[in-house]
């Protein structure tokens, strides 16, 4: 079995979130970067897998040199190579383009990817992927499991949960509880330096949206202490006027 | 220009978010046709008119299969001569949108905030970095998907009368995924969908302390949430879990019971009008994204607030 995982480069979630150059420009000045949460579990799951049935494990980023210590991460996780598509992404379908020409020919039965990246947090890049190559998609995945040539998801809707059975080759967009989040072990780490990291270059793709300026929420005007359980019901009553 | 609005529903009545993406589509100007995959009742669906339908399309099949939901979005998109589809957040929508933009050659902007801005271009301002900020997006292709974030606007209720009609269109499933089987989340009132919510964090001990805030929850008529590590310990499903990584709520009223506050939950709740914050640390972080807070043990503080709402109602 051969399974691509898809994952981003991204800063860690308590990160301060600032712009540079009148705003115009993510300020990348002290953030530290890690593996989105959510390829966290496609990885974790994909290992699982591999573990438990024998795969062989790719995973892939589009982005710059600077990510590559991300994948060296999820080399140490315990994925076997890895690929890097030279070029900063600029939107979901640029990204989506080049995940699926680089996936067209790798044979690979499934493609997991996280529910959504958290910088831009689209949750598109699945489906945009799961058109260009013909596979279904399915996201958010709570559980998978192969059997035979399918699998059996369950899959987060409004109000519950859907058990799904899917053809392989699939795209799955996976979330909690799918897995437990790896941490590398000292083993991973050593042996992840000398696995191969292909680097390649992107195909053309034109741009479909442009961020052109960014913003911070406005500061929340300041917390109006209760002293008594009373005071609390009033404020809601009277000011929130949500009661 | 028709704008196309994908409507969604739940236990047979159309989501509040659906309305939502409607009266945001009325708002954009022009002609806005629904369209209602699978079945709704046809009554149901004529009360969009009010939020600023002109005519809603109904397309009758099983669209389990996100690739057969699109192909019959997309296919309406082309009959229509829509050149804007307009879809409320949900499980299904990103699913649809990012199929529709590979089939449509369109472009794809979800979380967005705003109407558009056509001062010069196309452009909307969406949510990003788990709402810690936004970003003015330019829109640069002809055809266009916004997928929009709840509580952006308020719900037009008196714009007319629809008429339903069912389209034909022809949509060749490739039977990829079957449904098998579903569950329903536990409690009357559905996280995701709720107006006001009340949440538990690992203050409140242990599972078998659940019950006050169910109660609180009850006479609020509000769903209940958690924080991370209250459903990693399987106190609570991990339907209710909120945050960056668990579900994003955006209700009229938040209540944080025993949550500290991370970033990482503050992230899911941050779209909400109101934060209450009950926390018997003063120095808890979730007091300075509050609005309104008490400082108090949750154990006293929350039997005693269910008392005090109840006697007012
Ligand atoms: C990558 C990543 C993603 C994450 N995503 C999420 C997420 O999506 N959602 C999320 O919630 N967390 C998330 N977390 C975890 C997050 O960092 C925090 O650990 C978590 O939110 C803390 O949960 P808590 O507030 O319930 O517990 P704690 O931090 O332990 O806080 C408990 C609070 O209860 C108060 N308290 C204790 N006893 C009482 C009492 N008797 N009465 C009143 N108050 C009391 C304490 O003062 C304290 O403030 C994530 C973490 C990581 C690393
Ligand atoms: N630059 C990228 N490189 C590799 N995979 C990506 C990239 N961006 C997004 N993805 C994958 O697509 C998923 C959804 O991303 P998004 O549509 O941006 O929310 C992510 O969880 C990743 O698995």
């Amino acid at each position: 079995m051969k399974i691509l995982v898809c994952i981003t480069h991204v800063p860690d979630t308590t990160s301060r979130i600032a712009f540079t150059d009148g705003d115009t420009k993510f300020d990348k000045n002290g953030v530290q970067y890690i593996i989105g949460p959510y390829d966290d579990y496609a990885i974790a799951r994909a290992v699982e897998l591999k573990e438990a049935n024998g795969a062989s494990v790719t995973v892939l980023n589009v982005g710059g040199v600077e990510t590559e210590p991300t994948i060296r991460k999820a080399l140490a996780i315990g994925a076997d190579d890895a690929i890097r598509v030279n070029a900063e992404p600029t939107d979901a379908l640029f990204v989506a383009r080049q995940i699926a020409h680089t996936a067209k020919d790798g044979g690979y039965d499934m493609i997991l990817m996280g529910r959504e990246s958290i910088d831009y947090n689209g949750g598109q890049v699945h489906a945009m992927v799961g058109e260009l190559l013909g596979m279904p998609s399915v996201s958010p995945v709570m559980k998978l499991d192969i059997e035979g040539n399918n699998a059996k998801m369950t899959r987060e809707i409004e109000g519950g949960k859907e058990f799904l059975e899917v053809e392989m080759p699939f795209v799955a967009g996976c979330q909690e509880p799918i897995a437990e989040w790896k941490i590398p072990n000292m083993r991973g780490i050593m042996t992840a330096r000398t696995k191969p990291l292909n680097v390649v270059e992107p195909v053309a793709s034109d741009g479909s949206v442009a961020y052109v300026k960014y913003q911070q929420p406005a500061p929340k005007a300041g917390v109006k202490m209760a002293q008594t359980v009373d005071q609390l019901v009033d404020m809601l009553k009277n000011e929130a006027k949500v009661l | 220009m028709a704008i196309l609005v994908v409507v969604e529903s739940l236990d047979g009545k159309l989501k509040k978010a659906s309305r939502e993406a409607v009266s945001y589509a009325a708002q954009m100007g022009g002609e806005v046709i629904a369209l209602s995959l699978g079945d709704t009742d046809q009554e149901e669906l004529a009360t969009l008119g009010a939020n600023g339908a002109g005519k809603v399309l109904t397309v009758a099949g099983n669209f389990a299969s996100s690739s057969d939901a699109a192909e019959a979005v997309s296919e309406v998109m082309k009959s229509v001569g829509a050149n804007v589809l307009v879809m409320a957040q949900s499980a299904k929508a990103d699913m649809i949108g990012g199929r529709v933009a590979i089939k449509q050659d369109a472009a794809m902007v979800s979380n967005v905030v705003s109407l558009p801005d056509t001062s010069n271009g196309f452009s909307v301002k969406a949510s990003i970095f788990s709402s810690k900020a936004f970003a003015q997006v330019e829109v640069r292709k002809d055809k266009k998907i916004l997928v929009v974030g709840k509580n952006v606007l308020e719900i037009k209720e008196d714009c007319g009368t629809a008429s339903v009609e069912s389209a034909s269109v022809n949509v060749s499933s490739d039977n990829k995924i079957k449904v098998t089987g579903q569950e329903k989340a536990t409690g009357d009132v559905l996280l995701p969908e709720a107006n006001i919510v009340v949440s538990g964090g690992r203050g409140l001990k242990g599972p078998e302390n659940w019950g006050m805030v169910e109660d609180l929850a009850k006479v609020l008529g509000a769903a209940t949430g958690c924080s991370k590590p209250v459903s990693d310990m399987d106190w609570r499903p991990h339907s209710e879990h909120v945050g960056q990584t668990g579900i994003k709520v955006a209700p009229t009223l938040y209540i944080a019971i025993g949550i500290s506050g991370a970033i990482q939950h503050l992230a899911g709740v941050n779209s909400s009008k109101y934060i209450v914050v009950i926390n018997k640390d003063e120095e808890a972080p979730f007091f300075k994204a509050a609005d309104f807070g008490i400082v108090g043990d949750a154990f006293e503080v929350v039997p005693k607030l269910t008392e005090a709402i109840k006697a007012l109602k």
